[in-house]
């Protein structure tokens, strides 16, 4: 199960900061959620895995920590709203500069690129 | 024992509550009058806060009556209420400035400014690691809007990169807390400082490494050297009252690298003693290095201060990096002189700029300032001070920070760096000064006028100067207590753990 469990984890961040290194913000704003889904897994495993372990006492035979429980919950709260703020500032970003890179300006590069393969598609 | 402590969190939280309730909401005058009461309500409260802890020793608050480590403490020692004064007075500052007309560029300034205030009061106050991490969301969340606020392009595009950023380093603060969590098994600062030393050999390098992250993350607010690219962009883009509110934001940073790099892995942690200090010592210096050369290199006052500011934490970061009770010490002096005074210089620039037309604050040829006297009396004793010259409070800084590092090795690397920044501060000023100043074409036009309410609030900020010279003896011997404070913890971890009163 912790194997399982710490790839899942490992993945989630991996493909979490590789997009938020991508050039534009719809990209990072999807890689910053998968980044918190991540960062709430960890912090719950942090309490140690156990299977059929209440956070209640005396409801089963072993019980598990629960202040990651609690931890996460807070965590995921503000995972939320800070989501719902920067999906708008993207928005809003794409609204004042044109266009949705996270610099306000397509770099030079990418946009002859861009337009070669637009000519290929005409 | 009162409900002192939660003071400083409770009224601005209520506050900004209040200010978005019907009777004051749709007002800028009542949100105005209100809100600064509601400031010098709090100073009040944060200077008897700090009075209290001085006389009586440091003041546990329990919330909730659950006692630690399982409960949620704040700690008022003498740091922490220190800070709180500071922000309290800034913040008063800032507040005042923006009624002169910059809080009606944007709906909501006074309640996104006092959530803020609540935020860098929390993570001041906080004596728990989570909640350390929940204040800075506070605070930084307020932050986002603030920046933005009074719209414009080049505030949308500072604040995507400020943004994502801070998101991430949010996240790396969540991963640093689960491995902090997973091995020692607390969150509450003291009592992780007790079981630190007890890791066993496994848990120590997982421990390690979530300290280290937790130094990525407050290096990141402190603006300490690869991370302080957002830095100097986003202070120049916002308004004036927010970026002097930010020049408090990025000692949250350097306090908690204090707070939690000397209490938790400081000197008494065994294996784990001082694992920040190989990476504070070259980066501070690299910071102060990039720091004087930003200051060079800008091209509008606002960026010079942007750039001061990075040089003061690259100051602060040495001093912190030299782990003695002097030089916290200077370090603590320090960052009374150089939040208030960076504060002051943005709010200079920004009357410059609203006085110089187009050319608003660049260092270019522009028509004359009609009320040049009074902004260059003010910008010459603000020049001075962040400087460190004579006779004003960034000299005593400075020469403490310097002092402080008598008889180390690093003597060879400190000295120099830091006094070839400062000259490197002095001629880009210096520059800055001749500019705005002498090099004029042109009548001045004489619809600009300055507005009372701008001036009291800078000459406020300024007169802080002064005053920590001629108070310096009582201030100092109070940062060399809370120094010992910090650096022999024992004692007050002992009377926290055992005795939480409420």
């Amino acid at each position: 199960m912790e194997a399982i469990y710490a790839f899942c984890v490992g993945i989630l961040t991996t493909c979490g900061f590789f997009l938020v290194l991508r050039g534009r913000t719809f990209t990072v704003v999807i890689g910053l959620t998968l980044l918190s889904y991540a960062v709430n897994l960890f912090l719950f495993a942090s309490g140690r895995l156990k299977l059929d372990g209440a956070a209640v006492l005396g409801r089963s035979a072993e019980y598990s920590d629960p202040l990651p429980q609690a931890l996460v919950l807070t965590a995921i709260v503000i995972g939320f709203a800070m989501t719902a703020f920067v999906v708008i500032l993207a928005m809003r970003s794409r609204a004042d500069q044109g266009n949705d890179h996270v610099d306000g300006q397509i770099p030079e590069q990418a946009t002859t690129r861009l337009n070669i393969s637009d000519k290929r598609a005409g | 024992m009162s409900h002192l402590p939660i003071l400083p969190i409770l009224l601005p939280m209520l506050a900004a509550v209040f200010m978005l309730l019907p009777p004051l909401s749709n007002s800028i005058t009542r949100h105005r009058i209100f809100a600064v009461s509601v400031m010098v309500l709090l100073v009040v409260a944060s200077a008897l806060l700090l009075l209290t802890s001085h006389q009586q020793g440091t003041q546990i608050y329990v919330l909730g009556g659950w006692q630690p480590p399982f409960g949620i403490t704040l700690v008022a020692d003498r740091i922490s209420t220190m800070m709180v004064l500071l922000t309290s007075v800034l913040g008063l500052c800032a507040q005042l400035y923006a009624c002169a007309g910059d809080d009606k560029d944007g709906m909501y300034f006074h309640p996104l400014f006092m959530f803020q205030i609540m935020g860098v009061n929390g993570a001041f106050l906080t004596g728990d690691v989570f909640n350390l991490f929940v204040f800075f969301e506070v605070l930084l969340i307020a932050s986002y809007a603030l920046l933005i606020h009074g719209g414009g392009k080049q505030k949308t595009k500072a604040n995507v990169h400020y943004v994502i950023l801070n998101l991430v380093g949010s996240s790396i603060f969540l991963f640093a807390l689960g491995i902090l969590y997973g091995t020692i098994g607390s969150l509450n600062i003291m009592d992780m400082a007790n079981k630190v030393p007890l890791l066993g050999e496994h848990e120590q390098a997982l421990a390690k490494s979530g300290g280290l992250l937790l130094l990525v993350v407050f290096a990141l607010k402190a603006a300490l050297l690869p991370l302080h690219f957002w830095l100097p962009k986003t202070y120049a883009a916002a308004s004036a009252p927010v970026a002097a509110l930010f020049a408090i934001m990025t000692k949250v940073g350097v306090y908690s690298i204090l707070r939690v790099h000397t209490t938790i892995f400081g000197e008494n942690a065994g294996e784990l003693a001082s694992i920040a200090i190989p990476w504070l010592w070259p980066l501070s210096l690299l910071t102060l290095v990039f720091g004087a050369i930003g200051v060079l290199a800008s091209p509008s006052l606002r960026l010079t201060t942007a750039n001061l500011v990075v040089v003061s934490a690259g100051t602060l970061m040495l001093a912190i990096a030299m782990q003695r009770e002097a030089a916290t010490s200077a370090a603590l002096y320090y960052i009374l002189h150089t939040t208030l005074v960076t504060g002051a210089l943005f709010l200079i620039a920004d009357l410059i700029s609203k006085q110089r037309g187009k050319a608003e604050d660049r260092y270019v040829i522009a028509r004359k300032m009609n009320h040049s006297t009074i902004i260059g009396i003010a910008f010459f004793i603000a020049a001075l001070t962040v400087v460190g010259l004579p006779p004003l409070s960034g000299f005593v800084g400075k020469i403490l920070i310097l002092q402080a590092a008598e008889g180390m090795a690093e003597i060879a690397w400190v000295w120099p760096v830091v006094l070839l920044a400062g000259l490197a501060c002095l001629v880009g000023v210096s520059r800055a000064g001749t500019t705005i100043f002498w090099r004029s074409a042109g009548d001045a036009s004489s619809d600009e006028s300055i507005s009372k309410l701008k001036l009291t609030a800078i000459a406020l900020l300024l007169v802080a100067s002064p005053l920590l010279v001629v108070f310096g003896g009582p201030i100092i011997e109070f940062t060399d207590l809370a120094a010992a404070e910090l650096h022999r913890g024992s004692a007050v971890i002992e009377s926290a753990l055992e005795g939480g009163k409420q």
